[in-house]
C-alpha cells in the first residue's frame, strides 16, 4: 500500500518533471525509497522517512514547475516562493528557498526583510497576501496596478503569471508541509515553537483500530454507495444554495493560539494579521461566490496560462489531472473501493471554503461523507495551515493509513492551488478584456 | 429533410433582410439558437433565457422564459437549441445537470415541458435530431450521452464515452442514425443511435479538450472539430480511418465552429478565452481569416447562421451581454490589409514574383512557370465564384530565371571553397585569394586583394624578427632569393619606385622607431596611395608572379613543418584543445591564443615575400616607415561597404577576417554582425557547411561565435547519486559529492574532462594524455586498454 503511494506519487512527480532535461534523476531516488519501503517492517517510521525524504522532491517539484525559459530569473523565483511561504509561517519552505535563493546568486540582504528587495518584488505583497488568505478579493484593479503602462515598477503579464503560479504553489505547498508535519531539516533552524510530533511518536497505534472505528469505515462506505446509486432527488435551488452556504460558513474551530513564528520568517511578512476570514453566515451580506461553470481551469484558466507561459499550462494541467485521478481503490482495510465520490467531496469542500460553487454538485454529500474531524483538519490545512497540529491530524480517519491521509493532503494542496489560481486568472482575464 | 428545407428557403428568402445591429441583454449569454424560419432567436445563459424577434431594424424582446421569483438552477443554461422542425419546441442544457424542454405553445407563463435529471453533472450540449421530432440527444460532464424520446419520461438509451466530459454532440445531417461526440480528452467518437453498447469509431482529434464539432450541411463525410489546442480540423469520415483534410490554426482556443451555409469551404469560429472576435475561414486558405467580426467586447459564446440557406447573416451572443446580427458585407476583411504581392530571390539568382492575376494578365509575354501549377496549387485552384461578394483568391506566379551562363552563382561557391581566410601569413592569404579571384575572372576583386596586401604588409618586421616563427623558416631563404630575383626581373619600376619612396619616407619617418610593426613601410604602398592606373596594372602582374612562387614555397614549408603534418585520417582534424579552467570562456581564449588567426600573427611573423625583398635590397633605413596602416583604414572601410552594398558580402566578410585586427575596430559591430549573418546564411543555403563553420569560428563578433555553441550543452548526471547536475559541472547539489574526479591525480576536474568511451574513466586532459603516453591501461586500474588519439 505504502509503496504504491510513493510509487504513484513518483508518477506525479514525474509528470511535473517533464520540462527538465533529465527527468530520470528524482524518480530514481524515489524508486530506491520504494524498494526500501517495501522491505521495511514499520510503516510509521517509513512514512515519516518518506515525508522527510520527500523534502527534496517537493522542493524539486516547486522548482520543476519553473521551466528554464520562464521570464523571471532564478533567484527571483526562490525569493517569490519564500515570500509566499512566509505568509503561512512555513519556516521549512522559507529556509529551503533561502538556500536556493543564495545558491542562485541572490543577495543575502534581501532575506533580512522585504524592504531590502527591489520595489518590483515588493509590489507583489498585496497580491501575495490576498492569494494566500482571501483570493476571492482579487480584482482586475490589483492586476492593473502591476501591469498597466503607467505602473512603476511594471510587470509584464507573463512575469506576473509566473509569479502568481509560484506564489500559489508555495502557499499550497505550505499547506502540505504543515499538514504532513514535516520535520525541519537538520540544517534548518529547529528552534521554533511548534514542532509537530511525527506520527510514529504517537502513543496510540493506528494498526489496532478500535471496534467503533471499524464501524465508522463501514458506515462511510455504505453512504458512498448510497450516494452513487441514489437518484437525484428533486430539491429547490434554495435548498441547494443553503447546503452550499452551510458548508462554507460552518463554524470549524481552527484558531489555536500559537507562538510567534521565528524572526527569519516574520521579517518577510507584512500585515501578518491579515488571514483567512470565515464567511459570514448567510443573510448578513452575501459573500462572493464564483461559479465553477463560468470560469473553470479546463476551459478558461488553462488557455490563459498557456497563452502567456507556454508549457506552464500543460504542466499544471497534468498535475491537476494526476491528483484528481489518483486512487488505490482502497479505504482503510477495504479493497476495490471506488473512492471517487469521497475524493470529489473533498475537492469540492475545499473549493467551497474558497467560495467556488459547482452547480451540478449537491453539497449535502459533503456533510454526509466528511466527518467533522476531517473537516477540521481540511479547513485548518487549507485556510490556516500554520495552525495544524498533530492532534488535528490524528483525530480524523483514525483507522486509515497514513498514506491515505497523505493522499487527502495532496488533494487539499492541489484543490487549494487551483482555487487560488482561478481567482487570479479570472482577474487577469477581466483585465485583458 | 432536404426537400423540405428547400421549400422553406423559397418561402423565407424573400423575407430575410436586415442590417448589422445589436441589443443589450440583461446578462451574459452562454448560447443562442434560431428558429427554423429565421425570425426569432433564443438567448440562454446563467441568468438569462429570452426570445427575441429579428426585425428589420432591431431586435425585439418577445418572451422571457425565466419565470418565478427565485428561478431554479434548471434555468441556468449551458446550451440551448431550437427545434428545426417543430417551431414551438426548445431544449436547454442546465449547469446543474438537468435537460429541460420547453413548449412555447403552452398557455401558462411557465413554458417548461419536460425535465430530465438523469445526468449527474453539468450538461454541456443538447441536440435535436434534424428530422425526427421527438428525438433529443444530450452530452454531459459526467461522460455520458443520453438519447431522449420526448414522449417518454426517461431517456431511451445511454451511451458511455468511457471518459470524462462530453463537450459536444451533433447528429449527422445526412445519416439518420449517426451522431458525433467530442470529449475533453481530445477524442471524437461516432455512434450509431441504435447501438448504445459501443461506439462505431473513435479517433483522437486534438491535444486537450475538443470543445465543439459540426457536420458539414451538404457533404456527408465532413466533420469540423475545434479544440483547446487552437486548431480547427476538418475530417473526412467516409474513409475507413478518419482523415484530416484541412487544418486551420487560430490564435485562441476554439469554442464553437459552424459551417457557413451555401459556401462549401467556409466555417465560422469563436473562442472562449481572450479573443473576442468571430472569424470566418476559408479552410483552403488557413493562414488568414476570410472575414472577421470585431464587435464584441468580451468573449463570444454562441454563434449561429441566421438561416440555414443564407450565408449573409450571422448571429452571435457574448459574455459582454449583447446579441448581435452581423451582416457579411460589413465584415472586416483581413485579406484586404495583407500584402497581396510576394517577391523572392532564389538561391541561383532566380526571381519569383506572385501577384493578383488581374495585375499580371495584361502582360501577354509572360511565360508560365513550368512547374508552377504543381508546386503552388493553392494559388491556382480556386475558380472565381460569381456569387462571392469579395475578391477571390487567385494569384499568378512568375519566375524570372537568370541567364544560364552570365549570372550563375558558381563563382560564389568556388570562391567560398577556395579562399583562404587563415592559417597563413597575411600577405600569402591576400595573394592566394587574389589568385583565386583572378582565375574566376573577377579582376576587380583580385586587384583589391593585392592592394590590401600591399597596404597592410609590413617589411619593417624584418629588422625585429619574431623569435619564434622566423627561425624555423630560415630554411626557406634560398628559395626566397630566387623568388625575389624573379620579381626584380619583372619590371624595372621597382628600383625607381624605391628611389621615390626613399624620398617620401625621409620626411615621414623621423620620429618613428625602427621596427615598429604597426607602421607600414613598404615602398609599394606609396604607389598605391598615388593611385596611378598604370602602376596598379603593373602590380597586378607582380602579384601573379608572387603567387607562382608562393605555391612552391608552400610545398616546401609543408614538408619542413612537421608539427603540422598530423596523420590524415578519415576525419577532419579538430581544432587544438586547450585546457582552460572554465568552460564557457574557452571560446574567447581559444581565439586569442589561436596561432591561425592572421590578424594576430601579422605582428610577430615576418612575411616571407617582404623578407626576400629586403635580402636583395639596400640598407634598412631606406625602408623606414612613413605611412601608418591606419592611414588606409577609411579607404578600406569604404571599400568593404561598397562590396557589401553591391551584394558581394562574401568579399566584405573575407577581407574582414583576413585583415582581422587591422580593420576590425574601424567598422561598427552591428554592421560586422550583419555582414557575417548574411554571408553565413548564404553559405548555408549553398550547403557549404565547412566554410560556414570556419567563418563562424574566425569571426570576432560574440553574436556570431555563439552560433557554434547552440545545442552544444551536454547534460550530465552525478556519478555518485545518478541525479542530473544542474549548476556546476563538478559538484553535485544533492549529494554534495564531487562528481568528476581525475583518475590520475584524484582531484576534482574543473574544466575539460576527458574520458574513455570504453571504460568511462577519465580526468584532466593533460593528465590522461601523459598517463596514456606511458601506459596502455586505464589509470583507474580497471584493466581497460584505453587509447588517446
Amino acid at each position: 500500500m505504502l509503496s504504491l503511494t510513493v510509487c504513484l506519487y513518483c508518477h506525479q512527480e514525474h509528470g511535473v518533471e517533464v520540462p527538465r532535461a533529465l527527468a530520470s534523476g528524482p524518480s530514481a531516488l524515489s524508486l530506491q525509497k520504494r524498494c526500501m519501503l517495501k522491505e521495511g517492517p514499520n510503516q510509521d517510521v517509513l512514512i515519516e522517512s518518506f515525508l522527510s525524504l520527500g523534502r527534496v522532491d517537493h522542493v524539486t517539484m516547486v522548482m520543476a514547475l519553473h521551466p528554464l525559459d520562464g521570464p523571471l530569473p532564478r533567484h527571483w523565483r526562490h525569493y517569490i516562493a519564500l515570500m509566499a511561504a512566509a505568509r503561512h509561517h512555513c519556516s521549512y519552505l522559507v529556509q529551503q528557498h533561502s538556500t536556493g535563493f543564495l545558491e542562485a546568486g541572490g543577495e543575502e540582504s534581501w532575506l533580512s526583510g522585504l524592504e531590502h528587495a527591489p520595489t518590483k518584488l515588493h509590489s507583489l505583497q498585496t497580491l501575495n497576501k490576498l492569494l494566500a488568505h482571501r483570493p476571492w478579493l482579487i480584482t482586475q484593479q490589483h492586476i492593473q496596478e502591476l501591469v498597466c503602462p503607467g505602473a512603476d515598477p511594471r510587470w509584464s503579464l507573463a512575469e506576473l503569471i509566473h509569479a502568481v503560479v509560484l506564489m500559489a504553489h508555495a502557499h499550497s505547498l505550505s499547506s502540505f508541509v504543515w499538514g504532513c508535519g514535516l520535520n525541519p531539516e537538520p540544517d534548518h533552524i529547529g528552534g521554533y515553537t511548534f514542532q509537530p510530533p511525527s506520527p510514529s511518536h504517537l502513543p496510540r497505534s493506528p494498526h489496532s483500530p478500535a471496534h467503533e472505528d471499524a464501524m465508522e469505515v463501514e458506515v462511510l462506505m455504505k453512504r458512498m454507495v448510497e450516494l452513487q446509486q441514489q437518484q437525484e432527488e428533486e430539491c429547490t435551488q434554495e435548498e441547494m444554495v443553503t447546503r452550499f452556504e452551510r458548508e462554507r460558513s460552518e463554524s470549524i474551530p481552527t484558531a489555536v493560539v500559537r507562538g510567534a513564528p521565528p524572526d527569519l520568517v516574520l521579517c518577510l511578512v507584512e500585515e501578518p494579521e491579515f488571514r483567512y476570514e470565515d464567511f459570514a453566515p448567510r443573510g448578513e451580506q452575501a459573500p462572493p461566490t464564483m461559479r465553477a461553470q463560468d470560469y473553470s481551469w479546463e476551459d478558461h484558466g488553462f488557455s490563459l496560462v498557456n497563452r502567456l507561459l507556454p508549457d506552464m499550462g500543460q504542466l499544471l494541467d497534468e498535475k491537476f489531472q494526476v491528483v484528481s485521478n489518483l486512487t488505490y481503490h482502497r479505504m482503510a482495510m477495504h479493497e476495490g473501493v471506488d473512492t471517487h465520490t469521497l475524493r470529489k467531496a473533498l475537492w469540492n469542500y475545499i473549493h467551497c471554503l474558497y467560495g467556488i460553487r459547482y452547480d451540478d454538485y449537491d453539497y449535502g454529500s459533503v456533510n454526509v461523507l466528511l466527518e467533522r474531524s476531517l473537516k477540521v483538519y481540511v479547513k485548518t490545512m487549507a485556510c490556516h495551515p500554520e495552525q495544524t497540529t498533530a492532534r488535528v491530524y490524528h483525530a480524523f480517519w483514525r483507522h486509515f493509513r497514513h498514506s491515505e491521509k497523505v493522499h487527502a493532503n495532496l488533494i487539499v494542496m492541489e484543490a487549494r492551488l487551483q482555487a487560488a489560481l482561478l481567482y487570479t486568472l479570472r482577474a487577469i482575464t477581466h483585465y485583458m478584456r | 429533410m432536404e426537400k423540405m428545407s428547400r421549400v422553406t428557403t423559397a418561402l423565407s428568402s424573400n423575407t430575410i433582410s436586415g442590417r448589422t445591429m445589436f441589443c443589450h441583454l440583461d446578462a451574459p449569454a452562454n448560447a443562442i439558437s434560431v428558429c427554423r424560419d429565421a425570425t426569432q432567436v433564443v438567448v440562454a445563459g446563467r441568468n438569462i433565457f429570452k426570445i427575441y424577434g429579428l426585425e428589420e431594424e432591431q431586435f425585439v424582446e418577445k418572451l422571457n422564459l425565466r419565470v418565478g421569483r427565485k428561478p431554479s438552477l434548471n434555468f441556468s443554461c449551458a446550451d440551448v437549441m431550437w427545434h428545426q422542425m417543430e417551431e414551438n419546441l426548445l431544449a436547454t442544457a442546465a449547469t446543474n445537470g438537468a435537460v429541460v424542454t420547453w413548449n412555447l405553445g403552452k398557455p401558462s407563463r411557465n413554458k417548461q415541458d419536460q425535465l430530465f435529471t438523469e445526468h449527474k453533472r453539468t450538461v454541456n450540449k443538447v441536440c435535436f435530431h434534424p428530422t425526427e421530432v421527438y428525438m433529443l440527444l444530450s452530452g454531459s460532464q459526467d461522460g455520458f450521452m443520453k438519447c431522449f424520446d420526448l414522449r417518454k419520461k426517461e431517456s431511451v438509451s445511454t451511451f458511455s464515452g468511457q471518459s470524462e466530459s462530453v463537450r459536444d454532440v451533433q447528429f449527422s445531417m445526412k445519416d439518420y442514425f449517426t451522431f458525433a461526440a467530442s470529449f475533453e480528452n481530445g477524442n471524437v467518437q461516432l455512434w450509431d443511435i441504435r447501438r448504445p453498447d459501443r461506439y462505431e469509431r473513435m479517433f483522437t482529434a486534438h491535444t486537450g479538450p475538443v470543445f465543439c464539432c459540426d457536420w458539414h450541411p451538404d457533404d456527408r463525410g465532413w466533420l469540423a472539430t475545434g479544440g483547446r489546442d487552437k486548431m480547427v480540423k476538418v475530417w473526412d469520415m467516409t474513409t475507413n480511418r478518419a482523415k484530416e483534410i484541412y487544418c486551420v490554426q487560430t490564435i485562441a482556443s476554439v469554442a464553437r465552429v459552424k459551417w457557413r451555409p451555401e459556401r462549401k469551404f467556409h466555417l465560422a469560429t469563436c473562442s472562449m478565452m481572450v479573443d473576442h472576435n468571430i472569424y470566418v475561414w476559408d479552410i483552403r486558405r488557413p493562414f488568414i481569416p476570410f472575414a472577421t467580426f470585431e464587435e464584441h467586447k468580451d468573449v463570444t459564446t454562441g454563434i449561429v447562421w441566421r438561416h440555414q440557406h443564407d450565408p449573409h447573416f450571422l448571429l452571435s451572443g457574448s459574455k459582454d451581454s449583447t446579441l448581435y446580427q452581423h451582416m457579411f458585407k460589413d465584415a472586416t476583411r483581413p485579406v484586404d490589409k495583407a500584402n497581396p504581392e510576394g517577391l523572392c530571390f532564389g538561391l541561383l539568382g532566380d526571381l519569383a514574383f506572385a501577384a493578383k492575376e488581374s495585375l499580371i494578365s495584361s502582360d501577354a509575354n509572360r511565360k508560365p512557370y513550368p512547374g508552377g501549377d504543381r508546386r503552388y496549387p493553392i494559388f491556382f485552384f480556386k475558380k472565381p465564384d460569381p456569387t462571392e461578394q469579395f475578391a477571390h483568391v487567385s494569384s499568378a506566379l512568375s519566375v524570372f530565371e537568370t541567364d544560364l551562363d552570365s549570372n550563375r552563382m558558381d563563382w560564389f561557391v568556388k570562391t567560398a571553397q577556395l579562399y583562404l581566410l587563415s592559417g597563413k601569413p597575411f600577405a600569402e592569404l591576400c595573394d592566394h585569394n587574389a589568385k583565386v579571384a583572378q582565375e574566376l575572372k573577377r579582376p576587380q576583386v583580385s586587384t583589391t586583394w593585392t592592394m590590401l596586401r600591399i597596404m597592410f604588409s609590413d617589411p619593417a618586421n624584418l629588422t625585429t624578427p619574431g623569435p619564434n616563427h622566423n627561425l624555423s623558416k630560415l630554411g626557406t631563404l634560398p628559395l626566397m632569393n630566387s623568388f625575389s630575383m624573379k620579381e626584380m626581373g619583372s619590371g624595372m619600376g621597382t628600383e625607381s619606385r624605391l628611389e621615390r619612396s626613399k624620398g617620401d619616407s625621409r620626411q615621414d619617418n623621423i620620429h618613428l622607431e625602427p621596427g615598429n610593426s604597426h607602421i607600414s613601410n613598404n615602398n609599394e604602398e606609396n604607389e598605391e596611395t598615388e593611385g596611378s592606373d598604370g602602376q596598379a596594372e603593373y602590380m597586378f602582374g607582380d602579384a601573379e608572379l608572387d603567387d607562382d612562387d608562393l605555391y612552391s614555397v608552400e610545398h616546401d614549408n609543408q614538408t619542413e613543418e612537421q608539427e603540422y603534418a598530423l596523420p590524415q585520417e578519415a576525419f577532419q582534424l579538430r581544432h587544438e584543445i586547450m585546457d582552460n579552467p572554465s568552460a564557457p570562456e574557452h571560446l574567447q581564449q581559444d581565439k586569442a591564443d589561436s596561432p591561425h588567426v592572421s590578424g594576430n600573427e601579422a605582428e610577430v611573423t615576418c612575411l616571407t615575400p617582404i623578407e626576400s625583398f629586403s635580402l636583395i635590397s639596400i640598407s634598412q633605413p631606406l625602408y623606414s616607415p612613413h605611412l601608418p596602416a591606419s592611414f588606409f583604414c577609411p579607404i578600406v572601410r569604404e571599400m568593404l561597404s561598397y562590396y557589401a552594398e553591391q551584394g558581394d558580402v562574401q568579399m566584405a566578410v573575407s577581407v574582414l577576417i583576413v585583415l582581422g585586427d587591422r580593420i576590425r575596430k574601424e567598422i561598427d559591430d552591428l554592421t560586422q554582425e550583419h555582414w557575417y549573418m548574411s554571408y553565413i546564411d548564404l553559405l548555408q543555403r549553398f550547403e557549404l557547411w565547412n566554410v560556414s563553420n570556419e567563418v563562424i569560428k574566425l569571426s570576432t563578433c560574440s553574436a556570431i561565435t555563439c552560433l557554434n555553441q547552440t545545442s552544444t550543452t551536454l547534460h550530465i548526471n552525478c556519478s555518485n547519486c545518478k541525479r542530473p547536475m544542474s549548476n556546476k559541472g563538478w559538484i553535485c547539489d544533492r549529494c554534495h559529492q564531487c562528481a568528476s574526479v581525475c583518475a590520475v591525480c584524484h582531484h576534482v576536474v574543473k574544466g575539460l574532462f576527458v574520458w574513455c568511451q570504453g571504460c568511462s574513466h577519465g580526468g584532466h586532459l593533460e593528465h590522461m594524455m601523459n598517463w596514456l603516453k606511458s601506459s596502455a591501461h586505464c589509470p583507474a586500474g580497471c584493466g581497460h586498454l584505453c587509447e588517446y588519439t
